[in-house]
Formats: C-alpha cells, structure tokens, sequence
C-alpha cells in the first residue's frame, strides 16, 4: 500500500519533466525519423514510404570510391572541426577549472573567478562572433600591427574565413561548457587524496595522471558531451566565420531546408544524430556516468 | 650515536598567519616506541604530526630522523608514513591498488606490486576484500586497508592522525588492541594524534600532552597520571582533584581522596564541603562535593567505605588525604581545559 503510494507520489514529481521532454523531445524527433523515410518531388512531401532521402544524400558516393563524395567529405569535414574544438576546449578546460579548484583556496574567489569566466554570455552568440571579425580580417587589428611592426608584408588570409576562425570562435563560445562540470568534478576531491598520493611517493604528474583526472573524469565526459554535440550540428558559427565557403553536417540540413526538401533534410538530420550518438556512446564507455550523477 | 629511526625535534615552530599553531618544541621520540601526541583541538598536535609527515612546512627548527636533517625533504624522503583521518583511499581504486599505489609510482611491476600488497593485506586480515571498491567496506575495514597502504612502503615511522575517532566505540577498542599489536610486531615507532586520554593511556610508551601551541609534559603514562605537573595536565588526563590553598595548588588522585565526617577530627590537610551527588559506577562510587572556596571534588570511594560511612546527599563532610599523595602544581602554566576526561 505504501509503497504503491511512493511510487505513484515519484512518477507525479517526475511527471512535468516527463511531459516537456516526450512533448518538446521525443515527439518532434519521432516525426523527424517518420519524414525522413517519406517521398518528395521538387515542391512537396510525399507521405509514401521511400528511402529517396537517404539514398539521395549519398548519390554517387559509392561509384566514386574510393575517392570521397562531397557528403562524406562534408561529414569528415565536420568530424574534424569537432575534433580539434573538443581537443582544444578540454585542455583550455580542464586547466582553468584545475587552477580554479586546486590554486585558489578560498570560495569567495573561486566564485567570483568562475562568474568572470560567464562575461562572453552576457552578448548574443551572434555579436560574440562578429567581434572576431574587426580583429581578423585582412584589414584588422593583428594584420594590420603585424604589418606595421614589419614583421609581414601581406595580411595573414587564413585568419577570418578559415577553419582556424572557426575553431577559434568555436573554442571562444564553449570552453565554458567544458570548465563549469569539470570544475564540478574537481571540487568534490577530497584534498586529503592528493596528499596521500604525494605520501606514497606520487610526482605532481603521477598524481594528476592516477588521481586527478580519473576523479574528474564524470566532468571530463558531460563537458565534451555538450561541446561534440554543440558542434556537430552547428550551422551557424561555420556559416559565419568560415564566410559561408566551409560545408559542415549543420549546414547540409539547412540547405536542403532552404530548398524544401524536407525528407532530405530529415534524413540528414538522423544521420547526423546517429553519427552524434556513436560519438557520445565511445565517450560514456570511459565512464559510468550515471553512477557519478 | 642515536639510532637510524629517532625522531627529533628541535625548537620546531608552526606558524599560520600570525597565530603560532606550534610554539618552539622540543621533543625526542625513540625507536619503535609508540607515541601519543595527546591534546584538546587546536592545541597543535595535528600541525606537529604533518611538519613530521612533510605535509606541512615548518616556519623554524629542525626535524631530524636518524642521521638526517629531513626538514625541508618531500614527504616520501622522510622514511615516514601516513595515515590520514578519515583514511584517504582513492575512490577509483579498489583495496589491491589502493595498498600498492606506492609500489606503482616507484615503478614496480604489477605482479610483484600485488604480491606485495597481499602480504600486507593478509597482515591487517584483509585478503578476502582484495577487489572490492573502498565505498564498499567498513570503516573498520577501510582503516585496516589505510594501514597497509601506509605500512607498503616500509616506513620506519608511521603517522597516524586520530585513527580511532571515525570509528564506533566499540571498534574503536578493538581496533586499538590491534594497532598496539601491530606496532610491537612491526618494531617501528607509531605516532599517534589523539584527543582522547583514554587511548593515549592505553596505547603509549610516550604521552606528550601538548597545549596551545607547546608541550606541557610529556612521559609514560603512570608517570603523567601520577605525577601532573600542571593544573592543565591534571585536568585533562582526568581522575585528579585539583585543590587550591591560598596562591599554590596540588592534585590528588581522585581515588585517593577519604572522606571523614566533620566530628571525625582530621590532623592532615583537608577541604570542608557538601555532598552533591552519589553516583553508582560499578566498580566505585563517585561522590561529588561542593568544597569550599570554590574546590569542587569528586572522590571515588570503594562500596565497602560507602556502606561504612552512611552518607547522604547534603552532608557536611571533611575531603582529606595523605599529604604524600598530593602533587604540588606549577602554578605558572595554568589554562583553560575543556571538562576532564572528555573523549
């Protein structure tokens, strides 16, 4: 009796989460799976079963092999991009919060430094972008006081409008993401720990190699789930630093939405998602993260 | 010549800010003894206990083991090692890795690391848990693996920063009797932080009672309960009358004290009073007094001398004792002491 009534008291508690995330998550996205397998023409969805968007999306792919097709090309493209972003936001990361948890011994300025770090959010992705823009560019402040200093003589064109801007934007909006559950994980150290480890003879690598990042592994796996998962089907930041001239997995969906090639861009977009996922489920294998929530 | 494990202190000092922690001690602790550096919180015993372990620098004075001066050597240079209050283990690491952790770090291979991990396992009874998670055990089983995880590395001299007190009383004891056991097998000298007067009677061949900050007198047991030198000492190793007459004071051990009734003539010294309380403890029976100026005293009595004297609570009666068995207490150093005998 009473236990039926806990259960019946959880599910009512958990109930509103339930509703908005089956409502404004599961629903859409069972759409999105069902017109990814209809049928279209130039103008109009067809609600026919058809794997035309699948199949047109890597038209020619396999005759070409093996040199890449254009989509494959597309999706190694973005890999990349992700890749390097993770790579660079981990470290940016998983340093900043390590100073903050471990260098700076009194809260007041642990939070204090840790609210600074949210300054870039008071302005809107977009203006945080553009920003870069006045400083990059072929006229901008770095070219143009390299050129002045005499130590160029043409502006640097790989600074705007490349996949350096892009990263470099990419890594400016998120590294955040990274240091916030980080630091989270780092703070719940005991730091008895690292003194036990310096007591059996640990260098402040070993220590950091067995003790600290194992410990922060939980914060190491959610930062990079939100930052591979941000990138990956990131339009927007591509669109603008790479000057509308680099194709990313984002952007393929938003032209075929532009064209109204709405199986197409659906079925891009569970691919996407199966691609997303694939990356996340090789991450979660590192860690139990539910055991750590 | 000393021997390669005493451990010296000399005129060591710790200070955190400007408030002084440790206050120029001098302490010499010999080869495979057990000590108990004994004390109320914040008199400086723990800050003593990491300047020895290397966890904290000393602000001035030495600290020499054997031959060497290791004041400024890292922790794992010192041929100490510690065991922490709440024990330390590393969360991620089950019982195997966590005792040979040290063994990795020197880069000794995993075969030989485990099987010397076994060894020290099998020593503190804990071979069966090998694989488990430190989540997984006791408190009392989680001690027993901090001790061998301490002990891997052969330490001459082992630290240990109140080990008993996240323990329940009953483990506490039993735990206790193992460590006095181990410490005579192993033949290393044991430092030990505690708060409780209890333990430190128990387990040391060195009691050194430290307050605020300096050491107040330190040796055996029996000495330090028989003869305190200060009105501190007295009261905190508990069991002691401390009586004042005019400027000077003494101690007499509570069991010590004979009660007579006031018609009952008395030809010693003696402290007249009022009965408060009878309290029954098995063993002896505690009879609390309300003495005059301000000498408040609990006498414990045989039942025998109870039965005998037929007294009540509100009786007029004569506190007295032999005078050989009063200690005169230097006066100089009186402080302030939470209630004797606190845990």
């Amino acid at each position: 009796m009473t236990q039926s009534r806990t259960s019946l008291i959880a599910w009512l508690q958990a109930g509103p989460m339930m509703l908005v995330f089956v409502a404004f998550f599961l629903l859409p996205l069972i759409f999105v799976v069902i017109v990814s397998a209809w049928d279209y023409n130039e103008y109009e969805m067809l609600p026919a079963f058809s794997f035309r968007g699948y199949t047109d999306t890597f038209e020619g792919c396999i005759v070409q092999l093996p040199e890449l097709c254009t989509i494959l090309k597309t999706y190694a493209k973005t890999v990349k991009l992700c890749f390097l972003t993770w790579l660079i936001t981990l470290t940016l990361g998983f340093t900043i919060a390590y100073f903050l948890a471990f260098h700076i011994k009194s809260k007041t300025w642990q939070i204090l430094l840790s609210l600074l770090c949210t300054i870039p959010f008071w302005t809107s992705n977009v203006i945080r972008m553009i920003a870069w823009i006045p400083l990059l560019g072929r006229n901008g402040l770095i070219n143009q006081g390299l050129i002045d200093l005499g130590l160029i003589k043409v502006p640097m064109e790989w600074l705007l409008f490349s996949e350096f801007s892009v990263v470099l934007a990419f890594v400016h909006l998120f590294t955040f993401f990274m240091v916030v559950p980080i630091f989270n994980s780092m703070i719940r150290i005991d730091h008895k720990l690292i003194e036990a480890a310096y007591d059996a003879g640990a260098s402040g690598f070993q220590t950091l190699v067995n003790i600290i990042i194992p410990l922060a592994k939980p914060g190491i796996v959610i930062g990079s789930i939100f930052v591979i998962t941000i990138v990956m089907g990131d339009f927007v930041t591509i669109g603008v630093m790479g000057g509308q001239q680099i194709a990313s997995a984002g952007k393929i969906i938003e032209t075929r939405l532009n064209a109204l090639q709405f199986p197409a861009a659906a079925a891009d977009a569970v691919i996407l998602l199966g691609i997303t996922i694939v990356i996340i489920s090789m991450l979660t294998r590192l860690v139990d993260i539910r055991k750590e929530l | 010549m000393t021997s390669k494990s005493t451990l010296e202190l000399v005129q060591v000092s710790k200070l955190f800010g400007n408030t002084v922690a440790v206050d120029h001690i001098d302490l010499k602790i010999p080869e495979g003894s057990y000590c108990c550096l004994l004390g109320p919180s914040g008199c400086g015993k723990t800050s003593t206990l990491r300047m020895i372990a290397g966890h904290e620098p000393v602000t001035s004075g030495d600290i020499i083991i054997g031959a060497n001066n290791v004041t400024d050597l890292l922790p794992a240079g010192r041929n100490t090692a510690m065991m922490f209050q709440s024990y330390a283990l590393f969360p991620h690491l089950n019982v195997i890795d966590n005792v040979s952790f040290a063994l990795k770090m020197r880069g000794v291979d995993k075969a030989e690391r485990h099987a010397e991990a076994r060894k020290l396992l099998a020593l503190v009874d804990m071979q069966a848990y090998e694989q488990r998670l430190p989540a997984q055990l006791s408190g009392g089983q989680q001690q027993r693996v901090a001790l061998a995880r301490a002990l891997i590395t052969k330490p001459q001299i082992l630290l240990l920063d109140e080990p008993l007190s996240a323990l329940d009383p009953f483990l506490r004891l039993r735990m206790r009797t193992e460590l006095k056991r181990l410490q005579r097998e192993l033949g290393i000298t044991f430092i030990h932080v505690t708060h409780g007067q209890d333990e430190a009677m128990a387990l040391a061949d060195l009691v050194v009672l430290m307050n605020a900050g300096k050491i107040e007198q330190q040796g055996s047991p029996r000495e330090i309960f028989n003869y305190p030198r200060t009105e501190f000492v007295a009261k905190f190793i508990g069991g002691h009358a401390v009586i004042r007459a005019g400027q000077s004071s003494v101690a007499v051990r509570n069991d010590r004290l004979i009660l007579k009734s006031p018609s009952d003539g008395v030809s010693g010294p003696f402290v007249a009073g009022t009965i408060k309380e009878i309290e029954y403890q098995g063993t002896f029976v505690r009879v609390s007094i309300a003495g005059e100026e301000g000498n408040d005293l609990a006498a414990e009595l045989s039942d025998d001398t109870i039965d005998q004297m037929n007294v009540s609570i509100g009786d007029r009666v004569l506190v007295t004792w032999n005078a050989d068995q009063a200690h005169p207490l230097n006066s100089s150093q009186i402080a302030t002491v939470p209630t004797a005998g606190a845990a």
